[in-house]
């Protein structure tokens, strides 16, 4: 495993990975260490992985040295962890399934979308392969940023690998599930958007009411079902 | 927390929003996990000292008006403050003082005229506006759609209790907004190298704050900054961002993103604006020309406001 510490300003370093594994195991390591409390994980504010990158920002500047510096220690640790522990033994590098007990969050899809057809050009496939490739495997939550309750979903059938929409739509009904690149995501509320939208779910993504919040989290796993 | 009673009693009702007028208190962090940005006041300092004025905690709520303009009633007796844009401030109609404690009397009309130079006014109350928060925060987030809705004309805000300690001061000295060229100071952003000569290709530059400009992000227009030809072809993942970070868009205009900015973005971020400078840069109106600097050495800052 290869990092780099990047600056991100008098606040803030960015770690940079290999890939979304690296950066999922490096967020649980700090999920753990932020629960305990402890110098200098207590000056944490906020923490954003991305699809190769983790942000950590601090409330006061004077405690970026001090954090960069743990950061960079945890990095040291976990790359001799994946040398040494992962990739000799020849496991695959993604884990495909979810660990016992992890969340797997059930989302009932009408497969009605309009760019469904397009979409089956695309792949090759007919509409009928597309939504069986959707649902036939569980998807991860990789990570959000979009919009409040968007989860970018990581894992599924490389098959359905699309280019976006080359004209983004202004408006994209709530509840509108999208394809782009090798992500699958679910619109929380309408926004303007450019993602294939292959259909639509009526789970509410996100209820600022609702313990947690967020429907999809960090570490949760997503089965699509063709809703009857 | 006050007394349930005095909480139940005290409000102040608004009258006239003027352009734009949000809640924004110390903002939203802890939730970028589920994709939930920081938001809070555009300008940290001018909130932090309006609520100081009236002796509240400085993560209590106040408003955030654009271009002045807000006319609200006090129902009961309060201290409020105005900060930020130097804006005519009138009580019942006469002149009165920004930056200074105002004791208004149940019943007291507060109205904030137009700005000679800046852009957002912050009006603090004593006891702090006592609306339910979102996700802990009393911030409206205007890209999220999150957080207490914006004001209109009639809102009625509860006060909290009336802070035990009141303020200690008759005015704060401050170094107001101007009209003038804005020099703000840079840090190295994490993708530095994708703009050609990164931050000095940023600093020989006058930039002018686009009409664009919101709480979003600052837009600026200018000569366009080019890609270093070694990312000419490059993609860059989407990667989180922090308030003050210029990103370079394929177009070159930097944006530099505001409170409101969105958890990831997937341009090069060039370099940082230092918070003290994101709070100047907050008030640049759309025309005024900004430069950057850079900073020489990672900025040491003394206590946190």
């Amino acid at each position: 495993m290869t990092w780099r510490l990047l600056p991100a300003g008098e606040r803030g370093v960015l770690a940079e990975l290999d890939d979304l594994d690296a950066v999922l195991t490096l967020d649980a390591t700090l999920t753990t260490l932020a629960a305990g409390g402890d110098p200098p994980w207590h000056a944490v504010e906020d923490r954003v992985p991305a699809a190769r990158t983790l942000l950590l920002t601090v409330r006061d500047p004077r405690d970026l040295g001090a954090v960069t510096d743990a950061l960079g220690n945890v990095l040291a640790a976990l790359g001799v962890h994946f040398e040494a522990a992962i990739r000799p033994l020849g496991r695959p590098k993604r884990r495909l399934e979810p660990h016992t007990g992890a969340e797997v969050v059930e989302l009932a899809v009408h497969y009605d979308g309009p760019d469904l057809a397009e979409v089956a050009r695309l792949c090759g496939l007919s509409a009928d392969e597309v939504v069986a490739a959707h649902t036939g495997r569980l998807w991860r939550v990789g990570f959000a940023g979009f919009a409040p309750g968007f989860a970018y979903l990581v894992d599924g059938d490389p098959r359905l690998r699309t280019p976006r929409r080359t004209e983004p739509r202004t408006a994209v009904p709530a509840g509108s599930v999208g394809l782009a690149g090798a992500f699958s995501g679910i619109y929380p509320r309408s926004s303007p958007g450019g993602w294939q939208l292959i259909g639509r779910t009526d789970a509410a993504l996100f209820d600022v009411d609702r313990d947690p919040p967020a429907l999809l989290r960090p570490g949760a796993w997503v089965r699509f079902v063709a809703a009857p | 927390m006050g007394p349930l009673r005095g909480r139940a009693v005290r409000t102040l009702t608004v009258l006239a929003p003027g352009t734009f007028a949000s809640l924004q208190d110390a903002g939203r962090p802890g939730w970028a996990h589920v994709g939930v940005g920081h938001s809070g006041a555009a300008d940290r300092g001018a909130h932090h000292l309006a609520n100081r004025l009236v002796g509240n905690p400085t993560d209590s709520a106040t408003i955030e008006c654009l271009l002045g303009g807000l006319t609200a009633r006090a129902e009961a007796d309060v201290v409020v403050a105005v900060t930020g844009a130097p804006c005519p401030v009138r009580v019942n109609g006469r002149d009165a003082d920004h930056h200074a404690p105002l004791y208004l009397r149940g019943g007291d009309e507060l109205s904030l005229g137009l700005p000679e130079a800046g852009l957002r006014c912050y009006v603090a109350a004593s006891g702090g506006f006592e609306v339910d928060p979102v996700l802990g925060s009393r911030s409206w987030d205007s890209l999220a759609g999150l957080g207490p809705a914006p004001l209109r004309a009639g809102a009625v805000l509860p006060l909290g209790g009336a802070a035990a300690d009141g303020a200690r001061v008759d005015h704060a000295p401050v170094l107001l907004p101007t009209l003038e060229t804005l020099t703000v100071t840079v840090t190295p952003g994490p993708r530095e190298d994708w703009v050609a000569d990164g931050l000095a290709a940023l600093g020989e530059r006058t930039w002018v704050v686009s009409t664009h400009s919101d709480r979003v992000g600052v837009r600026l227009d200018g000569v366009p900054l080019l890609r270093a030809a070694a990312f000419a072809d490059a993609e860059l993942p989407s990667e989180g961002v922090v308030r003050g970070a210029v990103q370079v868009p394929a177009g070159g205009l930097p944006v530099v993103f505001g409170s409101d900015h969105p958890v990831t973005g997937g341009y090069p971020v060039v370099g940082v604006v230092t918070d003290a400078d994101a709070d100047r840069l907050a008030q640049a109106r759309p025309g005024q020309q900004v430069r950057f600097r850079a900073a020489g050495i990672t900025p040491r800052r003394g206590p946190s406001r």
